[in-house]
């Protein structure tokens, strides 16, 4: 037997060594990267001042990843000024974010879309006394993204943007994109069309424009969950732009702000104005500024006009909003909240998200924001 | 054996108290255990098919043969026929790789390869058994993908002819069924292996000497010997790693272009698992969304569980020469 | 057993050949290698095949057809079919090493150059995603937690109901438990997931924690520590306990100072391999601890974040080429911690396993 009582022994021996081991590791870990290389609020460093931390705490949040970059550069730069509060940004997609909204489990959604009837019933549980709103905050630009060799200045227009994706063009010479393109060197070669394989906001406002614009080319709802034929899918914005710029011939769909981080080109959009629109922030700028709210009380989801015509707007763009209870939010975290968003919705925070391909939002707009968040309750 | 006999002898009368308190003590806690297993078991059972049952009422589609999952849409509509396609698809191909493969290895470490190398290697399959899926997702798509490119376009113009390998696109990644099923193959590879090795290295000694001695090549040694002895071993062995391969569900997401399309042409990308299917839609999905998600996760469960059954049938009747453990 | 050796053939040409035949030289196997290898390549090139794979393949298909069409020539069928077999099993060998050799290559490749002493000390907190830099300690962390809770449930109850099964199961109740425990074996990971989620998190109403993700690890552990652990407490023999009863030791004594210690051993293995597996386990976790990036200590409250969901994350969130590095050390890391477990759960294996089994 004694022989056995050594072996456990030595077995309970190593134990306490892993567990020595992983204790000493618990000792010497930090959350604190502003010394390395690579500290990532540069352009937070001016406006920290600007940010009022109010009340340190933990935020939890998530949904849209298309706003996933701007809310990065948000809690980074809201982390580095309020070294208290800490910004956890779940993404995981619009739906995603309304359902843990609803759920309780997140002080504030992400959304692509405004909160639908039956979804704001559903907050009226989460929000004892009020119900979920939405805030615009983050305005973008849904742009083409393409990987063709030799083709830098594709332009497309609705009904083509939408047999494309629906597989009913399926090469990039075809007769429609070649009218569209006069001059360019569009290879004869099948088209790579990749979508998103979560449901996902961007994918219900390229929709929208596709029902708005294509001519009846798309025969689909306009929903988040993608409908079209033939194609392939990856996930999340982060996963298309990933795959557009690993397969040649490729074109998907993802916020500006991806086409710009990931160094991919996008296509103009030929919305019958006189020239096509770029897909630039000025020009989704020009169209945000004639959007108009729809919401009633504190609510300010948008309306968008995704047939407009005029000179120099974009017209696939999407908002995406903040959702938060207008009353009823946890007491507890309520003033990290409203500090929060009143960075996110300041002339700063705006700026330092148009630095990396969001579009601010029109002053008028970020005014009616202001208003509202110090009501919040 | 002394050191562990009881403490110096108290009252006789006292001790047996004792021992009776404390033996009912100790069965109580080991019978409770058992118990709460159940509890547990019967729970996740009892959950899934009551939020199943719910989901399967409101279906409007039909539940094994509606190739869309859209259960949160007003008309809610979902099926498992794209699902359960793509996961006996890509299962059945990771077991015609990985199979004979795996008994080519198990071979090779207990009767072909020199001691030198047998041991080391045979180590090393038992290591790689434990990278996770995860990773071996990572490396999929980063590292297989890529290099599965010129195989799956020379499949496609060679054998494009058999229906099964013809891309519809040409230039396509191969993020397809047919790459899942290949590294499915190599996930389970390691498992397949360890287990069958365990069984060859069981095979009594005196058969093959015998066999030898009757003048068998080595080859007709193992046909003889080595293979009849082993089958119900490689049987449970291939089994266990079917099971991981239905199930597996990180490696899947990472890798596949999933969509709701069924179709034959495994090189295009498309179709979709049901482990897939639930991880990319449980945040998405709700209440009602999620019940569709429960009732695709109880079939799983049921596959599984058959095979796993199968497995066990097997193995209990060979019992002793089953390796399987983990 | 018998069936088997009978079909070996008493072939009568057999008897009247030689006894020894035409052999090949012992370098021929590796000459027809080395041959076949050239020529795979020489058609690969010459063919414009892109992918190395194809030229791999094609050299392996002409090693099996050059090696038995040559033993056929001058050996023999039987010979040749040997020679048949030996060669497909080194091609399998090969097969084999060639993706699990790239695998390990690949990731220590790309994770080696990532993982330093910040890496491993940081957390993300305050890294923009879309650059460099970050590490993976809150991963790290909340994956140590996580699996810690979870053993913690899961390995005394597996253990007390291996034991139950093993020294007191008699009658229905065992035999339930034994099967249950067969069908626990069978639930996939995502479904143990799901079930938490619905039931701890949305019904309960209990928020996202590693606590949560653990529930669901335990759920995943359970089975397979009962099997391990009943496996090696019936290699325990007999006479052990029968010796105990007769000194009067009662039955409770015997099993935890006599039985388990004796298999105490086998029993750290098999709790050991069941950690190492759900440590790697990715989707449960990824449905109940949220993510964060930032340290959490606390597994009881907030979110976590764990090694296997970091590694998704960094795929699937961010997607580019630092995300990808970051991604290739956290997997470095885990393997690197697996495998640590694996080989010393072996080691013990290896030095107390219990005598008396084959």
């Amino acid at each position: 037997m004694k022989l056995q009582r050594n072996g456990r022994s030595k077995a309970l021996a190593i134990g306490a060594m892993a567990l020595v081991s992983s204790l000493s590791l618990a000792a010497c870990g930090s959350d604190n990267n502003n010394d390395t290389k690579a500290s990532g609020g540069s352009s937070g460093g001016s406006s920290a001042a600007a940010i009022n931390c109010g009340k340190s705490g933990t935020l939890l949040a998530s949904g849209s990843t298309a706003q996933g970059n701007a809310m990065d550069v948000w809690k980074t730069n809201f982390g580095a000024a309020c070294s208290g509060s800490t910004i956890n940004y779940g993404g995981g997609g619009s739906g995603t974010g309304v359902q843990q909204f609803n759920q309780g489990k997140v002080q504030f959604a992400g959304s692509d879309s405004a909160l639908k009837p039956a979804e704001v019933e559903d907050s009226k549980k989460v929000c004892t006394g009020g119900q979920g709103i939405d805030l615009p905050m983050v305005g973008g630009l849904i742009s083409l993204i393409y990987n063709i060799e030799g083709v830098d200045n594709l332009v497309l227009d609705g009904p083509t943007a939408a047999k494309i994706f629906d597989s009913q063009i399926t090469k990039w010479n075809d007769p429609a994109i070649v009218a569209l393109n006069p001059g360019a060197k569009l290879p004869d070669a099948d088209i790579q069309a990749f979508h998103r394989s979560d449901d996902s906001g961007t994918t219900e406002n390229l929709t929208k424009y596709f029902a708005k614009t294509s001519g009846g080319a798309w025969s689909y709802p306009a929903a988040k969950a993608w409908a079209g034929k033939g194609g392939q899918s990856a996930k999340e914005s982060a996963g298309v732009s990933a795959q557009v710029k690993q397969v040649k011939n490729s074109i998907s769909y993802a916020e500006l702000s991806y086409a710009q981080t990931n160094n991919l080109k996008s296509a103009a959009i030929n919305t019958g104005a006189a020239k096509p629109i770029e897909a630039t922030a000025v020009n989704a700028a020009n169209t945000f500024a004639k959007a108009k709210v729809a919401g009633t009380g504190s609510d300010l989801a948008l309306t968008l006009d995704y047939a407009t015509k005029d000179e120099g707007s974009y017209p696939l763009v999407l908002v995406t909003y903040e959702i938060v209870c207008d009353k009823g939010n946890k007491a507890d975290t309520l003033d990290t909240v409203k500090a929060f968003l009143t960075y996110a919705a300041s002339d700063a925070g705006q700026k330092a998200i148009g630095d990396t391909g969001y579009v601010p939002l029109p002053k008028e707009l970020t005014d009616k924001v202001n208003a509202i968040i110090p009501t919040l309750a | 054996m002394t050191s562990s006999s009881p403490a110096a002898p108290r009252g006789r009368e006292r001790r047996k108290r004792d021992s009776r308190v404390g033996d009912k003590i100790f069965m109580n806690a080991a019978r409770g255990s058992g118990i709460l297993l159940l509890v547990i078991m019967a729970a996740i059972a009892g959950f899934l098919t009551w939020r199943s049952g719910i989901a399967l009422s409101k279906n409007e589609g039909n539940f094994l043969t509606t190739f869309e999952w859209t259960p949160d849409a007003p008309k809610p509509v979902f099926g498992i026929a794209v699902l359960a396609f793509g996961t006996i698809v890509s299962a059945l191909i990771a077991m015609a790789i990985a199979v004979p493969v795996a008994i080519g290895i198990a071979l090779f470490i207990s009767h072909y390869a020199p001691r030198k190398i047998a041991q080391p290697f045979a180590y090393l399959v038992d290591l790689l058994a434990a990278v996770p899926s995860v990773v071996y997702g990572l490396w999929g798509a980063l590292f297989l993908v890529p290099h599965l490119d010129g195989l799956t376009s020379w499949l496609n113009d060679y054998l494009g002819w058999t229906y099964i390998f013809d891309q519809s696109r040409a230039g396509t990644t191969p993020r397809n069924l047919f790459t899942v099923g290949i590294l499915l193959a190599i996930m389970i590879l390691p498992i397949i292996t360890a287990v069958s090795r365990e069984v060859f290295r069981q095979v009594p000694r005196m058969h093959e000497e015998a066999a030898l001695a009757l003048g068998a090549t080595r080859w007709e040694m193992i046909r003889t010997a080595v293979l009849p002895f082993g089958r119900p071993g490689i049987i449970s062995a291939s089994m266990l790693g079917l099971g991981r391969a239905l199930g597996e569900t990180i490696a899947v997401a990472i890798v596949l272009s999933s969509n709701n399309v069924l179709s034959l042409h495994l090189l295009d990308p498309g179709g979709g698992t049901f482990a897939q299917n639930i991880a990319l839609k449980f945040n998405e999905a709700q209440p009602f969304g999620r019940d569709a998600l429960m009732a695709s996760g109880l079939v799983l469960f049921v596959i599984t569980l058959l095979v796993n059954g199968a497995a066990r049938l097997i193995v209990a009747r060979r019992k002793e020469y089953s390796g399987a453990n983990a | 057993m018998s069936t088997a050796t009978t079909s070996v053939p008493a072939d009568t040409r057999l008897v009247n050949r030689p006894l020894t035949a035409n052999r090949l030289p012992k370098w021929a196997p590796a000459a027809v290698a080395g041959g076949s290898i050239a020529l795979g390549c020489a058609i690969g090139a010459i063919g414009g095949l892109a992918s190395h794979l194809q030229w791999g393949l094609i050299s392996a298909a002409l090693f099996v057809v050059i090696s038995y069409v040559l033993s056929a020539q001058v050996e023999g069928r039987r010979q040749a079919k040997d020679r048949l077999a030996t060669s497909v099993v080194w091609v399998a060998f090969i097969l084999a090493v060639v993706p699990l050799a790239a695998l390990t290559f690949y990731t220590v490749q790309q994770g080696a150059s990532v993982v330093d002493g910040n890496f491993l000390t940081h957390s993300m907190k305050g890294i923009r995603t879309s650059g460099p830099g970050g590490g993976i300690y809150h991963a790290l962390i909340g994956t140590l937690e996580q699996v810690g809770l979870a053993t913690a449930m899961a390995a005394p109850i597996g253990l007390l109901t291996a034991v139950y099964l093993v020294e007191y199961g008699r009658g229905t109740l065992a035999k339930v438990v034994t099967f249950f425990v067969d069908v626990m074996t069978g639930v996939p990971s995502i479904v143990a997931g799901l079930f938490i989620l619905s039931l701890w998190n949305l019904v309960l109403g209990f928020n996202y924690s590693g606590f949560s993700g653990s529930l669901a690890l335990a759920i995943l552990m359970m089975p397979v520590v009962v099997r391990s652990t009943e496996e090696m407490l019936k290699l325990v023999p007999n006479e052990l306990r029968e010796a105990s009863y007769a000194l009067g030791v009662p039955k409770w004594k015997t099993i935890l100072r006599i039985v388990i210690p004796t298999a105490i051993g086998g029993i750290t293995t098999g709790v050991m391999l069941s950690v190492a597996r759900i440590t790697g386990e990715t989707a449960p976790v990824m449905m109940l601890v949220f993510g964060a990036d930032y340290i959490n200590t606390n597994p009881f409250d907030g979110p976590q974040q764990s090694l296997p969901m970091y590694i998704w994350q960094q795929y699937s969130m961010v997607n580019n080429d630092f995300g990808y590095a970051r991604a290739w050390g956290a997997a470095l890391v885990l393997i690197a911690f697996v495998m640590g477990l694996n080989l010393i759960a072996r080691g013990i294996a290896r030095w107390r396993s219990p005598k008396g089994g084959h």
